[in-house]
């Protein structure tokens, strides 16, 4: 097995998610079966070759830096769970 | 034939005779989602009164003598997870059940403005993560051909809706394969565009170098017509590509001699149903018995697709969903009665109730791929091998105009069946991920069938080769009747009456 519990817990964490132990066990298993089988990739020899992060050959897109129309303030916080005045709300930050 | 039976270029055509109305074809089509919704459940959201409102629009203008474009009044459905400006806009998620977009998706304002009846938001896996729309948070959708039959995934809902009729297209995403696979599974056309020639601005995003959106329709015809009004620089989408359009229509000759087609070995190997293997040999025949050069050729890389491909994809996704934190928009826990909890803790308690099993996943899987130490290891090797990948087609695009080969290495398969073990439901996509991996077109056409349920036809292209794909496509569906076969679904109100069943084979 390559991923551990605790491994799991610490990747849980980073991503935000509370699991349960059913589920700390369940994703353990399938992601180890997972990445056991993306194993295979490492057959190939990348030495030489350079990573595809996009596929077009576009780069630095640019626009003229000029004035639009952006959303009502209302409709940007229409969505929101909680909501103060003109501000989204959280919990206790510090 | 029933109105919700034809095509939209036939239905288009009437309308623009004054032999049928807007609102007819759309009362049409309304009348047949009331029939057989309960069976499909292919919908999250009808949005009924916009659609009579857009249909009478556009009734109004033909009468006032005004030119109407090549889709004008003809009812579409959309993947949920396309922002619908005012209609919410799900992605079949607990954490967006109550999102309602400010802002419409570019391809959905262009929709609207080329006079489109918009039926409703179609079903699809949570975050199009899945191939049967299983992982859907509210329902499964159903197979038209077979309701105890998945439709495939992530666009399930789409393509079943338009299977049967209840859309006369539908517009989709396609990560992996979630469009053609489940256009496949559901005996319809749908392609995958080249990476960039339809704008993603306000599609939800899941895999941002992979997505894209495309058309499920009744033709070929279709799919050039659909194509011809989402495809096309957008300013809002950096990735977009700045390509003229051509008229995809003017593909649509039927003459494909001369026209070289490889066929991958690599895609007839282990774990391709043999029916299938057959079904689609029989077909890349036709296309050499109309005139095509056919030749086998080699995909080595072939195998290296999927578990590049789920590597690469849940990094994307566990990137891009951190958004969903509770805070701007979607679901919010909250706290456990008597308590408080910090901003951590809401975090991480609206993500775990927000999110299904398999979005969890896949999050878990790219955040592990990308955590420090295994960075290089995991999400830079599969980056490297994706070079290969891409390199691969390129080599076999000098050599041949299209690749063919199965869309799905099976038929639809039952409800349940593959559910609980991921990496036997990842294999379903195992022919159609290397498209997304390179970037270029493909498209799935009906092709024959096995014990009853669709088979299709696997077509690609080199990058912006969307033009020969169709001309392929339609060549060999001129020559075929699959794509005028219709599912023999009747609805229980009928069954009831005729005492037959209904959605057997």
């Amino acid at each position: 097995m390559k991923l551990s519990k605790k491994e799991v817990e610490h990747v849980a964490l980073l991503a935000r998610l509370a699991l349960s132990e059913e589920e700390k066990e369940r994703f353990r298993a399938q992601l180890n079966s997972v990445l056991e089988y993306a194993e295979i990739i490492n057959q190939l020899d990348t030495e030489k070759v350079a990573p595809t992060y996009h596929v077009l050959p576009i780069q630095n897109v640019e626009r003229p830096d000029k004035e639009h129309e952006t959303l009502p303030l209302e409709e940007t916080l229409q969505n929101a769970p909680q909501r103060d005045g003109n501000y989204f709300r959280v919990p206790r930050i510090i | 034939m029933e109105i919700y039976d034809l095509t939209a270029h036939e239905l288009a055509e009437y309308i623009q005779k004054g032999e049928l109305s807007a609102e007819e074809v759309t009362r049409a089509v309304f009348s047949r989602i009331q029939e057989v919704e309960e069976d499909v459940q292919a919908y999250v959201t009808l949005t009924e009164e916009k659609a009579y409102a857009q249909a009478r629009h556009v009734d109004e203008q033909r009468r006032a003598g005004k030119k109407l474009g090549p889709l004008a009044g003809i009812p579409v459905g959309i993947k949920d997870n396309m922002c619908t400006k005012g209609i919410r806009t799900t992605c079949s998620s607990r954490i967006l059940e109550n999102f309602v977009p400010p802002y419409n998706a570019t391809v959905v304002e262009k929709l609207e403005a080329a006079g489109a009846v918009m039926t409703g938001k179609l079903n699809m896996d949570e975050f199009a993560m899945g191939s049967s729309t299983e992982n859907s948070a509210f329902f499964p959708t159903r197979n038209p051909w077979d309701l105890n039959c998945v439709p495939g995934g992530s666009s399930g809902g789409p393509a079943a809706a338009v299977a049967a009729g209840e859309a006369v297209y539908a517009l989709g995403s396609d990560t992996g394969g979630s469009i053609r696979q489940p256009a496949s599974l559901c005996g319809i056309v749908g392609m995958k565009p080249t990476y960039g020639l339809v704008s993603r601005y306000g599609l939800v995003a899941f895999a941002s170098s992979l997505d894209q959106i495309g058309p499920f329709t009744k033709d070929v015809r279709d799919c050039a017509l659909v194509l011809n009004l989402i495809a096309g620089h957008d300013p809002m989408d950096s990735t977009s590509a700045p390509n003229p359009v051509p008229d995809y229509t003017s593909f649509l000759t039927g003459d494909i001699k001369g026209v070289k087609i490889g066929v991958p070995r690599e895609f007839f190997g282990e774990g391709l149903d043999p029916r299938v293997a057959e079904t689609v040999r029989n077909a890349i025949d036709k296309l050499a018995d109309l005139g095509a050069i056919v030749e086998e050729c080699s995909f080595p890389y072939a195998e290296y697709a999927l578990p590049v491909y789920y590597i690469i994809a849940p990094a994307e996704a566990s990137s891009n969903l951190a958004r969903y934190d509770g805070v701007c928009y979607g679901y919010r826990a909250v706290p456990e009665k008597g308590e408080k909890y910090d901003i951590i803790e809401m975090y991480m308690k609206t993500r775990s109730e927000g999110f299904g099993a398999e979005v969890k996943r896949r999050i878990m899987l790219g955040t592990y791929a990308l955590s420090s130490g295994y960075y290089d290891a995991y999400y830079l090797k599969a980056l490297k091998v994706r070079t290969l990948i891409k390199d691969d087609f390129a080599r076999l695009f000098e050599n041949y105009d299209v690749l063919v080969s199965p869309t799905s290495p099976t038929p639809a398969f039952r409800l349940g069946e593959k559910a609980g073990d991921p990496l036997t439901m990842y294999l379903s996509d195992i022919y159609t991920i290397p498209v997304n991996l390179a970037g270029i077109p493909a498209l799935s056409v009906p092709c024959g069938f096995v014990d009853g349920l669709p088979v299709g036809l696997h077509l690609m292209g080199p990058a912006f080769g969307e033009g020969i794909i169709l001309k392929v496509a339609y060549a060999y569906e001129q020559n075929t009747s699959y794509h005028r076969a219709r599912p023999p679904l009747q609805g229980r109100e009928k069954v009831k009456a005729s005492g037959k069943t209904s959605g057997g084979r």
